[in-house]
């Protein structure tokens, strides 16, 4: 497409093909140049990020040791001899998700049904606008929540379990079962509107084969349907994992104030919690295992950003 | 006899299996109305004129927030202003101009890997990045920057769907009549998908009101009005905490009626915001349609 070529009424009111045609081409040039300009920084901000983490994470790992750093399970920072072993923090980043994970998902994955296939069209109307304002409520409210009534009842079941145990330390609910849960709510919004479309997205001809041949409601839904969604549904999950492993300021609070192993009764840091809590007052040393905590997190991510990519190729490759 | 067509039989597991899909459902509502409800119970008497337009000061014995909602429009307004633009044209590079390449999956890629990077993160590389190495320290600029990266995706992808529903006839008529393609991006494409462009902006709106652990360690904690005229301008460049970071440190202070206030703030927005949505959505189905 030669602008030259194209007859131009230009603004003189003079009528010329050639007319003012080279300034044209030249503010195409120019919208062309920035628009792809535009493009180019989704690349440029992944790239800096990268190399930012990298060089800021990287320092503390070669100070501290490899070893000492990932698999050490004492966390001192601020101690005389310092100690910085994030063990722990990684572990329970890891456990925390996987437990929010297995609570949250099969809740998600069957209000999802719910939605798509057994509810009653206007009660899923009800219900579709309901879970799309849980995902819009910022993730500080889901922290303050869990602070208010969570970590209360949390306290009595600590105490009314750990009652005889001596050397159990009470933690007042702040403990990593509390983060669990308030982490299983936050991903419900994600893995409910993700498999709902995969679920919606499943052509009715399958359903209509299966009732043919004499197949419940719940047989057609349990062996067509969900096996058919099934990729839009792992990313469901995936996407679930990424927002759980990354979330923040929602369970700085709830999960507790001290670095421990992760089980469900102790106070916990998370790898972000670490980061938020402790990044305020850390200098030194300190500051720079709190960025190599960033780059562990970063490289998590990393690597569930790159297994969803595949899962989606895999996915359009198995319906095309 | 039983295994007769006509016997209406059902099965136990059918049962149970439903029993557990209702389950699940009305726990996520409970949830919901749960969260909403006692957010509003809890809050709603501590939200007045005074909360809404005083700020804190043990002087006066006021307290309010209306320093944090400055702060947070500053944020939103300067984020916008810097992220339309470039949202906008990344999506019109690769919908009008890009030919399918590695180029496009990359630039797909990176935009796909940002929006699910962390906010934390996010907040990390702006302390450094804008903070430091550009010198903005905490600052709301330096806030605003790093939100521009974060909700860049948004604005893309929004874009770039609303421009695939525009017809490739508007295209070629105008072209065919002789206009250049910017002219055709600018009086035809662009308004044809302005509702989508509005969604993406007021999604990103939603976002950067919701936003803590990216603003934290960029943004700061400032939570005094801009005095003087200059004042509104210098603003920028100093610390300043939205709603949200506000609410975080009430919680950290234990001072829960100052963070249920803001609380009850913050979810009025954001129903506002959904109904928004929710509203241009159908606009945009009715324009499909035609």
């Amino acid at each position: 497409m030669h602008s030259s070529e194209v007859i131009i009424l230009n603004n003189q009111h003079t009528f010329s093909i050639v007319g003012n045609s080279k300034n044209k081409s030249a503010v195409e040039k120019m919208a062309q140049g920035i628009f792809t300009l535009c493009a180019f920084i989704a690349i440029l901000a992944v790239i800096s990020i990268t190399v930012y983490m990298i060089i800021n994470g990287i320092p503390a790992l070669l100070e501290v040791g490899l070893k000492e750093l990932l698999f050490g399970t004492v966390w001192k920072p601020t101690a005389e001899n310092p100690s910085y072993g994030i063990l722990y923090v990684i572990l329970t980043s890891i456990v925390g998700t996987v437990m929010a994970v297995v609570l949250g998902v099969p809740i998600g994955i069957l209000t999802a049904v719910f939605l798509a296939e057994t509810a009653p069209k206007r009660l899923a109307a009800l219900v579709k606008p309901a879970v799309e304002l849980l995902a819009g409520i910022p993730s500080v409210i889901y922290g303050l929540l869990g602070l208010m009534i969570l970590n209360p009842l949390m306290y009595k079941l600590e105490l009314f379990l750990f009652k005889d145990s001596e050397t159990h330390q009470f933690t007042g609910g702040a403990n990593l079962l509390s983060a669990v849960i308030v982490l299983a709510v936050m991903i419900l919004p994600t893995v409910i509107n993700i498999s709902e479309a995969a679920i919606r997205a499943v052509p009715n001809s399958l359903r209509n084969a299966s009732f043919a041949l004499g197949a419940s409601e719940i047989q057609t839904i349990l062996k067509v349907v969900l096996p058919t969604a099934k990729s839009g549904i792992i990313t469901a999950i995936v996407l679930g994992v990424g927002r759980a492993i990354g979330e923040a300021m929602a369970i700085t609070l709830v999960s507790g104030s001290s670095v421990n192993a992760p089980y469900p009764f102790n106070s916990v840091r998370f790898l972000t919690t670490a980061i938020v809590s402790e990044m305020g007052y850390a200098a030194g040393m300190h500051r720079q295992v709190l960025f190599t905590i960033g780059l562990v997190l970063f490289v998590f991510i990393m690597v569930i950003n790159i297994s969803l990519t595949s899962i989606l190729k895999k996915g359009d490759k198995d319906n095309g | 006899m039983d295994n007769s067509i006509l016997k209406k039989g059902t099965r136990v597991s059918d049962c149970i299996i439903k029993f557990f899909i209702y389950l699940a459902a009305g726990v996520s509502v409970l949830l919901l109305l749960g969260i909403i409800g006692y957010v509003f119970v809890k809050g709603i008497s501590n939200v007045n004129l005074q909360f809404l337009t005083t700020v804190t000061s043990t002087l006066k014995g006021t307290v309010g927030v209306a320093g944090n909602i400055v702060n947070t429009l500053y944020m939103i307004i300067i984020t916008l202003i810097i992220v339309t633009p470039i949202g906008v044209g990344s999506a019109i590079y690769l919908n009008e101009y890009a030919k399918p390449g590695k180029l496009v999956r990359a630039i797909e890629f990176t935009t796909e890997t940002l929006s699910g990077i962390p906010s934390i993160i996010f907040g990390l590389f702006g302390m450094v990045f804008f903070g430091n190495v550009f010198g903005f320290g905490y600052s709301i600029l330096t806030g605003s920057l790093t939100l521009t990266i974060m909700v860049l995706p948004l604005i893309t992808r929004n874009t770039q769907e609303a421009l695939k529903t525009v017809p490739d006839s508007y295209r070629s008529g105008a072209l065919g009549m002789g206009a250049t393609k910017w002219y055709m991006i600018r009086t035809i494409l662009l308004p044809s998908a302005m509702s989508g462009i509005i969604t993406g902006v007021i999604l990103a709106i939603g976002r950067i009101v919701g936003e803590s652990a990216a603003l934290l360690f960029t943004a700061g904690s400032g939570y005094l009005l801009p005095k003087t005229g200059m004042g509104f301008v210098n603003k920028i460049m100093e610390s300043g905490g939205t709603l949200t970071i506000q609410l975080y440190l009430s919680m950290a202070k234990a001072e829960y009626n100052v963070a249920f206030g803001i609380a009850v703030v913050l979810v009025f927005i954001v129903l506002i915001i959904n109904l928004l949505t929710k509203y241009l959505a159908k606009k945009l189905d009715v324009n499909k349609r035609q």
